[in-house]
């Protein structure tokens, strides 16, 4: 059994695996609540997805890049992200892109420091991301002084949680032409191709002359540009803020990698493939609400069916082989 | 700073930890006068206890060479099954029966997260996050709103401390932390330290040496839910209530602490004692922040700060290092 489920995986990439799970979950979920699959229903499971999904790509880039890469700063950036664009705009429509500016740009700030406790403080990922968090997190009240003042303009709603072109939501462009600039990134820049390099074997990276440092500061500034641009774009759904709005996506953004074939040691992996994982999640928790599951069995259910999706092509080597 | 004490410092990632720990005590002292009254120091310790164990059981995981992220949630659950299961006139053999239900409780948990490490061989990190959610729905399913309350006799136990003579008496949490340091220490003598140590520094090479690899990586999950459990007991004795949310702040400290007290993340070596400093320290930041008359809304940056700083330390520690060469 288990070598067939290898043949399997070696036949079908991983986010095709993904995918197709995530259509035959939305398939299914009609057998187990009536009218869940339906076109409407697509297109909202599409767009919750696609706000996580942005928010877990500076995490598949991290993740990529090896030495036990992972941003638990992200969730913070997330929150930082969205009160920066909701207090600066004012409801503005002509700050939008002011706002834009500057909240990736304090995302790249933020993810540079985190690039450069590692790559010269040689802290552990998990660590300064962790600690780093907690600052974000202290930034923001100290920001705010617990006052959440400000208005969403009202075009970004419009242009990205209400229908745009048909009756598709522009976060859902957004999110498609991201994925054309991840696969660009990392399939067809000399970026993507140190990136992988250095998630393999970073010695051997930097003895084929990969400027290692440079390209693991440049990853984590990146993480953090974009973890600030997923909380711009979910002030958009949202219209409004509070002190805790990222930290949820913190952990499924992970899980969103992971699902979609990105190997947590580094080196393999695809933004394909985390668009396909926030796909798998988010059905998954529609399709939990749509139930009317009670919380706690909610959380039973999603921590189950993770298990299984992990085993199913998370698993490492074996200390025997 | 001369180069032998880098060079110390360097092979002692916990006197750094220790010293650490000392200037959060000076400060704290200084503002807070009666820090080492037996009412405050009682009152600090017992708080600071449950986070104690909790960084004591994962300092097990993280030498093998993993993380725990699911020790908060295996608290909540754990803290859910003894605040229901011991009510408010319950006898000895009833709290003995909800004790041994709770620690088997964790330790199901624990295997949990073992089998999914070592049969399932998916990586610590998003196993324990995918297992925290099914400990976090039970905790809800068996206590769904914050509830319960322990007999009197019980939590006074635990709260006050122990006389010892007329004029001294000792703090009960002060008597949980010597015996965590005798644990560690008897446990450092006997085999199953070097087994740990090697699983953790290089997984391939101590499997061909004859070590059981799995069963070292299942039992650390082990430790690090029964350990949870302990931290939820002393929780739950010192509020005397339940809530099925209790853990959810534990897990991320836990790991801080373990690194605040020169534990390496990435497994091959740590000490237990080292992370009972970690988790002091964070304590005694939290502790002098309050005495500190910050403005609230400054504090959790402030406490940010001084803990991201307190994890610099050993890297900076490591820049000079090269430079003194």
């Amino acid at each position: 059994m288990n070598t067939s489920l290898n043949r399997i995986r070696s036949l079908i990439p991983p986010p095709l695996i993904a995918l197709m799970l995530a259509v035959f979950l939305f398939v299914f979920g009609g057998v187990l609540a009536p009218g869940f699959t339906n076109p409407d229903q697509a297109v909202n499971i599409a767009r919750l997805a696609a706000f996580l999904g942005i928010i877990a790509a500076g995490q598949t880039l991290v993740i990529i890049s090896g030495g036990e890469g992972i941003d638990l700063s992200s969730g913070a950036l997330v929150t930082l992200g969205a009160i920066l664009t909701y207090r600066l705009t004012g409801g503005d429509d002509a700050m939008i892109l002011p706002a834009l500016l500057l909240v990736l740009s304090v995302g790249a700030l933020i993810g540079a420091l985190n690039g450069i406790g590692i790559a010269f403080l040689g802290m552990p990922p998990l660590v300064i991301t962790l600690g780093m968090a907690g600052v974000v997190t202290g930034v923001i009240y100290f920001y705010t002084q617990g006052q959440l003042i400000g208005r969403t303009p009202p075009a970004m709603g419009r242009w990205l949680s209400q229908a745009l072109i048909g009756p598709i939501p522009g976060v859902i462009i957004v999110w498609v032409l991201l994925g054309l600039g991840m696969w660009v990134l990392l399939e067809r820049t000399a970026f993507g191709k140190q990136l992988f390099a250095i998630g393999i074997n970073r010695t051997a990276a930097r003895l084929s002359g990969v400027r290692v440092n440079l390209i693991v500061v440049l990853t984590y500034m990146l993480s953090g540009a974009l973890a600030a641009l997923g909380g711009f774009v979910l002030l958009g759904f949202t219209q409004t803020v509070f002190l805790n709005l990222g930290q949820p996506y913190l952990f499924p953004s992970i899980a969103a990698v992971v699902v979609g074939g990105t190997v947590l040691a580094g080196g393999k992996g695809s933004y394909w493939g985390t668009m396909a994982g926030a796909l798998v999640l988010q059905v998954i928790n529609s399709l939990l609400l749509a139930l009317r599951v009670e919380e706690a069995f909610q959380l039973i259910i999603l921590g189950t069916i993770l298990l299984v999706l992990l085993t199913m092509y998370g698993r490492q080597r074996s200390v025997r082989q | 700073m001369n180069n032998r004490a880098v060079q110390l410092l360097n092979r002692n990632p916990y006197l750094l930890s220790l010293l650490l720990l000392i200037i959060m005590v000076v400060i704290n002292r200084a503002l807070q006068d009666n820090l080492f009254e037996i009412g405050p120091l009682n009152g600090n310790l017992r708080v600071f206890t449950p986070a104690i164990l909790v960084a004591v059981g994962q300092t097990f995981v993280v030498i093998a060479g993993g993380v725990d992220l699911s020790v908060g949630a295996i608290l909540s659950m754990t803290n859910a099954i003894l605040a229901t299961q011991i009510p408010q006139d319950a006898t000895g053999d009833v709290f003995v029966r909800a004790l041994a239900l709770a620690i088997g409780a964790g330790l199901l948990a624990g295997a949990l997260n073992g089998f999914g490490v070592t049969v399932l061989r998916l990586q610590p990190i998003v196993t324990t996050y995918a297992t925290s959610f099914i400990f976090a729905g039970v905790a809800l399913r068996i206590l769904p709103e914050p509830g319960g309350r322990l007999p009197r006799e019980l939590t006074s136990f635990w709260r006050n401390p122990l006389a010892v003579s007329p004029d001294f008496a000792l703090p009960m949490s002060l008597i949980v932390i010597g015996l965590l340091i005798l644990f560690w220490v008897v446990l450092t003598n006997i085999r199953y330290r070097q087994n740990l140590f090697a699983t953790g520094s290089n997984a391939e090479a101590a499997y061909s040496t004859g070590i059981r690899v799995n069963w070292v990586k299942f039992s650390t999950y082990l430790f690090s839910a029964f350990f949870a459990t302990l931290a939820a007991l002393a929780l739950t004795l010192g509020t005397g209530t339940g809530n099925p949310r209790a853990g959810d702040q534990m897990t991320l400290p836990s790991v801080v602490a373990v690194v605040l007290g020169g534990t390496r993340l990435a497994g091959g070596q740590g000490n237990a004692v080292g992370s009972i400093i970690g988790a002091l320290i964070l304590g005694l930041i939290g502790n002098i922040i309050s005495f500190a008359n910050l403005d609230s809304w400054v504090r959790p940056l402030v406490d940010a700060l001084i803990i991201i700083a307190a994890l610099a330390i050993p890297g900076i520690f490591g820049v000079m290092r090269r430079l003194t060469r």
